[in-house]
C-alpha cells in the first residue's frame, strides 16, 4: 500500500513538475531555488499521503505546499534584506507584498509561466548540453538518472551539468519571460533546436540501445505537442511536431533484423505507424492553416509528409518533394539541402536534370570528404548510361567513407558499372 | 509507451442516450488538459452495441451476432490512446477524468503492445519472423 502511494505520488509529480517550478519561478525568480521548493513539496508529500491517502486534488494540493514553501523563504529573504536597508542599502526593486504575490499568481494562468520555463530552459546563455538536459529536468520531469541513461553519460555528469546551468541562469539575471517580438523567432527555434536534438537522440540510437533510447523521442514528442498548445500560432512548432510524428512513424521499419538502417524507399510501408502519421498530417495542416510563409521544420515536415501519403515508393509525388526542396534551400541554404534536392530533381525530371544539380555542388568545399555526392553522382551517370563515369564516382566515394559495410557496397556498385561499361 | 484506456458502457450509453452539456462540456475540459500534456494520441466514443456485430470463431465455422448485446458493464463506450511514461501516470491521470452525473461507472486501463515490450526474449530471429509476417501482412493487404 505504501509502494502504491509512493508510485502515485511519483506519477503526481511527473505530471505536475513542470507547472509546479514555473509557477515557483515566478514566485521566487531563480530556476534552482524553484527547484528546490517544488522538491520540498515533493518529500511532503511523499511523508504525508502514505498516511492520509493521496488528496483528491493532489496537484492543487502540492501546489499549496510547494506555494508556502515559497512565501516562507521571500519573507526570509525579505527580512535578511531589511537587515540591509537598515545599513543603508538600497533595493534596486520593490518587491511585492505577500498578499500581492498571491493575487499575481491566481492571475496568471499557469501556461503562461510554462511557456516562460520553455524559453529559460533554452537560453542562449546556456551550453546545447546544459538545455538539453536542464529541458529534461525541468519540462519533460525526468529525473538526472533518467537523463544521465538516455544520454549514456555517468549520472553525475548529468546533475553537475543541471546545478551548473542553474548557477549560469542565476549569474547572468536571466529574466523570467517570453521573449519579445524582435527577438523571439530566433529565441524561438533555439527552443526547437533543443527538442529536435532530444529527438534524434533517439531517433538515430543504434540497435544495441534499442531499451532506453526510443523513450527520447517520445519525450521530444511530448515536449513538442506541448509547446504546440502553448505557442499555437507558430507554425513552425507545428511544423516540428509534424516532422518528430511524421519520423516517428517509421521508427518501426527503419531498422533491419539484424540493426542495419533500412532507406526510406526501400522500407516496407505496412510497419509505419499510421497513427502517428495522422497526428503528423493533421499537424502540418495546423501550421499551413496559419498563412504565413513555411520554414525550415514545416518545408521538412511536408516533404516527409510526401513521403507518408504514397502507399507505396513508386506513388511518391516526386514533384512536388522537388518543389519543397527548392523552398527549402531557399529557407535555409545547405549543400547537403541541394544534395538532396538534386536526387528529388531526379526522380522528378530525370537524371539528366538531378545531375545538373548536384554538378552545382561540385566545388562546394565542405562536401570534398563526403561520400555522399559522388555516390549522387554515381547514381544519376549510371542511370545515364554513362557507366564508366559512374564507376569512377563509386570508387571515389567508396575511398571516402569511413563505414567499411558501405564502402563493400559502393565497390560492388562501381564493379556492377564497370561491367556495364564493358558490356555496353 | 502507449495505453488504452477503455470507457466501460452504461444503460444510457447503451441506450443511446446522449451525453449532457455538462458532461461534454467537463470531457473537453479534461481531453483538453490531456492534449496540452502532450499525452493524448487519439480517442473517440462508440456508438451502442445495437449497432454492432460479433463474429463468433470455432474451428472453420463463423458465426455473425448482431447487437444489442446484455452484459452492459462489460462493453465498451469509448476508448483514448494515451502516450505516458508508466501505468502509475495514466491511472493519474484518470483519476482526474470528471464525472458529474455522479454515476456509477469504470474505465480500464491496457498497455499497447510494442515491439520492445519483449525485449531480449524476441531474438534477432524471432525478430525477423515477426518482420516478415508483418511484411505479408502488408502485401495481403496492399493487395
Amino acid at each position: 500500500m505504501i509502494d502504491e502511494t509512493h508510485r502515485a505520488t511519483e506519477a503526481v509529480w511527473r505530471i505536475e513538475a513542470p507547472k509546479l517550478i514555473a509557477a515557483l519561478v515566478r514566485l521566487v525568480g531563480d530556476v534552482g531555488l524553484a527547484e528546490e521548493l517544488a522538491q520540498d513539496a515533493l518529500v511532503a508529500a511523499l511523508e504525508q499521503w502514505p498516511r492520509e491517502g493521496v488528496p483528491n486534488k493532489p496537484a492543487a494540493w502540492l501546489m499549496a505546499t510547494a506555494k508556502h514553501r515559497a512565501i516562507d523563504a521571500i519573507r526570509r529573504q525579505r527580512r535578511l534584506q531589511e537587515k540591509h536597508e537598515v545599513l543603508g542599502r538600497e533595493l534596486e526593486v520593490q518587491p511585492l507584498g505577500v498578499p500581492e504575490l498571491e493575487a499575481v499568481l491566481e492571475d496568471t494562468p499557469i501556461s503562461d509561466d510554462l511557456l516562460r520555463l520553455v524559453f529559460i530552459a533554452c537560453h542562449p546563455v546556456l551550453s546545447m548540453d546544459a538545455r538539453v538536459a536542464l529541458t529534461l529536468r525541468l519540462l519533460g520531469g525526468l529525473t538526472t538518472d533518467e537523463i544521465a541513461h538516455a544520454f549514456l553519460v555517468p549520472e553525475p555528469t548529468i546533475a553537475q551539468r543541471i546545478v551548473r546551468a542553474k548557477r549560469t541562469l542565476a549569474e547572468a539575471h536571466v529574466p523570467f519571460e517570453v521573449p519579445s517580438t524582435d527577438e523571439l523567432s530566433e529565441r524561438l527555434s533555439a527552443v526547437l533546436e533543443v527538442i529536435y536534438l532530444v529527438f534524434n537522440e533517439g531517433y538515430s540510437a543504434s540497435a544495441g540501445d534499442y531499451w532506453t533510447r526510443p523513450a527520447l523521442c517520445e519525450d521530444a514528442l511530448r515536449l513538442g505537442r506541448v509547446l504546440a498548445e502553448l505557442m499555437p500560432n507558430e507554425p513552425e512548432v507545428h511544423g516540428l511536431v509534424a516532422l518528430m510524428e511524421i519520423q516517428a512513424s517509421r521508427l518501426r521499419a527503419r531498422l533491419s533484423p539484424s540493426g542495419e538502417p533500412i532507406l526510406l524507399l526501400d522500407q516496407n510501408r505496412a510497419l509505419w505507424d499510421q497513427l502517428l502519421i495522422r497526428r503528423g498530417l493533421a499537424a502540418l495542416r495546423r501550421a499551413e492553416r496559419l498563412g504565413l510563409a513555411l520554414g525550415p521544420y514545416a518545408l521538412q515536415a511536408a516533404i516527409a509528409a510526401c513521403h507518408a501519403r504514397a502507399r507505396t515508393a513508386e506513388e511518391t509525388d516526386w514533384v512536388r518533394i522537388a518543389a519543397l526542396y527548392d523552398a527549402l534551400s531557399e529557407v535555409t541554404p545547405s549543400p547537403v539541402v541541394e544534395l538532396n534536392r538534386a536526387m528529388a530533381v531526379a526522380m522528378a525530371y530525370g537524371p539528366a536534370t538531378g545531375l545538373e544539380v548536384a554538378d552545382a555542388l561540385a566545388s562546394e568545399p565542405s562536401l570534398k570528404t563526403y561520400y555522399v555526392l559522388p555516390n549522387v553522382r554515381g547514381d544519376l551517370l549510371f542511370r545515364l548510361g554513362r557507366f564508366a563515369e559512374a564507376a569512377a564516382e563509386f570508387e571515389r566515394a567508396a575511398t571516402l567513407t569511413r563505414n567499411a559495410r558501405q564502402r563493400e557496397v559502393l565497390r560492388g556498385r562501381a564493379a556492377q558499372a564497370r561491367n556495364a561499361a564493358e558490356d555496353a | 509507451m502507449r495505453f488504452m484506456v477503455m470507457v466501460k458502457a452504461s444503460a444510457e450509453s447503451e441506450a443511446g442516450v446522449m451525453p449532457s452539456e455538462e458532461l461534454i462540456t467537463e470531457m473537453t475540459r479534461f481531453n483538453e488538459e490531456l492534449v496540452k500534456a502532450g499525452v493524448m494520441l487519439a480517442g473517440d466514443g462508440l456508438h451502442p452495441s445495437s449497432r454492432g456485430a460479433r463474429i463468433k470463431f470455432s474451428g472453420d465455422k463463423r458465426t455473425v451476432v448482431d447487437g444489442p448485446f446484455a452484459e452492459t458493464k462489460e462493453l465498451i463506450a469509448g476508448y483514448w490512446i494515451l502516450q505516458c511514461k508508466s501505468l502509475d501516470e495514466v491511472k493519474e491521470w484518470m483519476r482526474r477524468c470528471p464525472n458529474p452525473t455522479g454515476a456509477e461507472g469504470e474505465v480500464e486501463i491496457r498497455q499497447i503492445f510494442d515491439q520492445d515490450d519483449f525485449g531480449e526474449a524476441l531474438t534477432p530471429e524471432l525478430r525477423e519472423r515477426e518482420q516478415r509476417m508483418a511484411e505479408q501482412i502488408g502485401q495481403n493487404r496492399g493487395g
